[in-house]
């Protein structure tokens, strides 16, 4: 990677790269993938959202579905980790809190393949400056 | 005229579709299809109101509105201007309707600023960060400001330290850089040493990049080329991560020399600490960097003067630094419109405690905590009753429920007694014993007591022992007052911060809870069945049938056979050994027949 030597590259690179993260931004291309964060901070993972990520992928692939995984930090729920949210094109972002194995199965066959709700979801309680 | 019909999965599960359709069909029955436009939008985020309606732009938020209830909504709403008062969000506080959602007070709660980017990006990678605005700050620093810009934008913002004191952060690092020298240092304090504290933590491992760039903005206001952030290796995932991003940094050039193009040097080292609480203390902390024992000095000289190998160095807090970028790319005035009158933006809370939703909280300075511990909190485990919380950690105080409407910013809280401090929230119920909790504190500051003034090295032992003898019901009114004595003389004699604020939850207790010290010292009585030593079991001998069980669990043996059978009765009943009981409780769980009481 080259260095970036102005502020005006930082602006061209912060261009180009928000195209990356614009199926999380905005969740309008229908042919965008699903994606799923996990929140891992220490909290998260000593929770388990280590395992549950793992078993996540192995299931998904199992599934045939494919999903972009990321990690990410803490989200704030601490009563309900391991918590995921699940970003499925066209549709809203949702916080799954609780997330077990048996959870997770659950999460991928029934609301990302069939798009039914299962238990465990948490409101959003926080506004975020862009 | 816009209808807004939220389209997020949950209100779509509560039949949000049908309210579209409904709308569609009735708007165009009167003809108004081409006045009045149905949107379906994205989520509210007030999921447990669905299905929301709203409309425009009068912003009139309807909740759990049911397909039968579109007609009146037209009728009544879009047709003859009047509101439907039932379908409005009523204010549990005071069962009031609340038309417009910017007064509700689930939106007015939380706000995340220092924690823009946590629980968003991956903080493993820097085009995540730089996607969402990452380093632009800097580049605007070292392009299109002076470093006397810099600082004063950061005054004018009214930034204040969120390790706990308040200190104005412009003001610091005015101060600092007034001391020009070849050698000058960016000190990032990621020592988070509060019990149950782990706002600082969470900021590192979601956002590490916010710390980078803001000590390089930093480093250019105050004229110093070297970061040094002193961590606790209690922290691994936080150091891995902070690893992680300066060296990403580095890669991008957003690190090292000439950054950006503009000539500016700097680079940042991480220091580990083992985890001792007086190196939260500036003073303490520089000296555990430099090898030297974690003791503090006397200010003056302060760190502005004669820090990190007795360069001029500036301290700041981990949540301070994830403000600064914000302030710059959003602009001081931006800033200085969020939170109270002298507390400005927003503070990052850690909830813990006997509350329903533990978690990571940020908000508006000038929230009340009535509104942190219902709204958002949702209140008490178990729906029972609220009886204190603790702010500040060891450094601060027990507030009550006539404290519930404080509103929290850095001058309310002192004044009710507590203090601000890095941001753990503990909320108490009456299961809480409030001289145990005060002793639980005590305790803390004792074993981190660093040793080397005797006001808090001895002082805080014999506050301790004094704690130990209420609690253990030998203690007397002498003794509550001498409680008073010693602390305000550790209050005042105490070299640093630590000692200086030790004795203030023992102070806002017996404030606040005078009447339950007493009790302690004058009934012998806990009533919140805490201090074992005040409480005993016995066993209703009339209730007992005698079977058994509970000296069966008694891991002490102290529970036999009586001679007396009582009528109706087989079997004689049983009796307890005081003076054997060690109050573990399992005689009670075991016993079906409700016998057993703690008296």
């Amino acid at each position: 990677m080259a260095k970036v030597k102005s502020l005006a590259e930082l602006k061209a690179m912060r261009e180009k790269l928000s195209n990356n993260l614009d199926i999380r931004e905005k969740s309008n291309d229908p042919d965008s993938l699903v994606q799923i964060k996990v929140a891992m901070a220490t909290c998260g993972i000593a929770a388990g959202a280590k395992q549950v990520m793992e078993h996540l992928m192995e299931k998904a692939d199992e599934l045939k579905l494919s999903i972009v995984f990321t990690q990410t930090g803490c989200m704030g729920y601490c009563h309900a980790e391991p918590t995921i949210e699940v970003k499925c094109p066209g549709r809203d972002p949702i916080v799954f809190g609780h997330v077990d194995n048996t959870r997770a199965d659950e999460i991928l066959t029934k609301y990302v393949m069939n798009n039914e709700m299962v238990e465990g979801v948490i409101p959003v309680n926080y506004e975020t400056i862009g | 005229m816009h209808v807004l019909v939220c389209g997020g999965t949950g209100c779509q599960a509560s039949a949000s579709a049908q309210i579209i359709e409904n709308f569609q069909r009735i708007l165009a029955e009167k003809g108004l299809q081409d006045e009045v436009q149905v949107v379906r939008t994205g989520c509210f985020g007030f999921c447990e109101k669905g299905p929301i309606v709203k409309i425009m732009p009068d912003n009139t938020f309807y909740t759990q509105v049911k397909p039968e209830d579109v007609e009146k909504i037209v009728n009544e709403h879009i047709i003859k201007g009047r509101k439907v008062t039932d379908l409005l969000y009523l204010d549990p506080e005071n069962k009031e309707h609340v038309s417009d959602s910017k007064h509700m007070g689930f939106y007015r709660k939380q706000l995340r600023i220092a924690l823009r980017n946590c629980g968003f990006i991956n903080p493993e990678n820097i085009d995540e960060c730089i996607s969402r605005g990452g380093y632009e700050a800097l580049g605007k620093c070292l392009t299109e400001m002076t470093p006397q810009q810099v600082i004063d934008e950061v005054t004018k913002s009214g930034l204040r330290g969120r390790g706990g004191a308040g200190f104005p952060t412009g003001v610091k690092w005015g101060l600092c850089a007034k001391n020009k020298c070849d050698e000058m240092y960016v000190i990032c304090n990621a020592d988070e040493g509060d019990p149950g504290a782990f706002m600082d933590r969470s900021i590192m491992e979601g956002d590490p990049h916010s710390i980078v760039e803001a000590m390089a903005i930093c480093g250019y206001a105050i004229g110093a080329s070297h970061g040094l952030v002193y961590i606790r290796a209690e922290y691994p995932l936080a150091i891995h991560r902070l690893q992680i991003a300066i060296a990403q940094a580095r890669e991008y050039g957003l690190l090292g020399n000439d950054i950006l193009g503009s000539g500016f040097n700097f680079d940042i080292e991480l220091r580990y600490g083992a985890g001792a609480f007086v190196c939260g203390e500036e003073t303490a902390l520089i000296h555990s960097m430099e090898g030297k024992r974690g003791e503090p000095t006397l200010k003056p000289p302060f760190p502005a003067v004669s820090g990190y190998m007795a360069k001029p160095s500036n301290v700041n807090n981990v949540e301070t630094f994830a403000n600064v970028p914000i302030i710059i790319t959003k602009g001081a005035d931006w800033f200085a419109s969020i939170g109270s009158e002298k507390s400005k933006g927003t503070k990052v809370f850690a909830l813990a405690g006997q509350i329903n939703n533990v978690g990571l909280i940020e908000v508006p300075m000038g929230t009340t905590l009535r509104d942190i511990i219902y709204e958002i909190g949702g209140g008490i485990k178990g729906g029972r009753k609220f009886k204190a919380v603790q702010t500040g950690g060891p450094s601060g105080g027990c507030l009550t429920e006539k404290h519930l409407d404080t509103a929290i910013d850095y001058e309310s809280l002192a004044a009710a007694g507590s203090m601000m401090g890095s941001g753990g929230m503990v909320v108490m119920d009456e299961t809480s014993c409030m001289p145990a909790i005060a002793k639980f504190y005590l305790e803390f500051t004792c074993e981190e007591s660093c040793g080397k003034c005797s006001p808090c090295r001895i002082g805080n032992k014999r506050m301790l022992e004094i704690l130990t003898k209420i609690t253990e019901g030998n203690g007397t009114m002498d003794d509550l007052q001498e409680l008073r004595n010693l602390a305000a003389v550790i209050k005042d004699t105490a070299l640093c911060g630590l000692g200086q604020t030790s004795p203030n939850p023992v102070l806002s207790t017996l404030d606040n809870f005078w009447d339950e010290y007493v009790e302690h010292v004058v009934d012998k009585k806990c009533r919140a069945g805490v201090c074992k030593k005040l409480m005993s079991y016995e066993i209703d001998k009339e209730k007992c049938i005698g079977c058994g069980k509970c000296a069966k669990n008694c891991p002490g043996d102290a529970i036999s056979k009586t001679d007396y059978i009582a009528p109706g009765h087989k079997l004689p009943s049983m009796v307890i050994d005081s003076t054997k009981c060690i109050k573990c409780g399992a005689c009670i769980a075991g016993c079906k027949f409700g016998a057993i009481s703690v008296k």
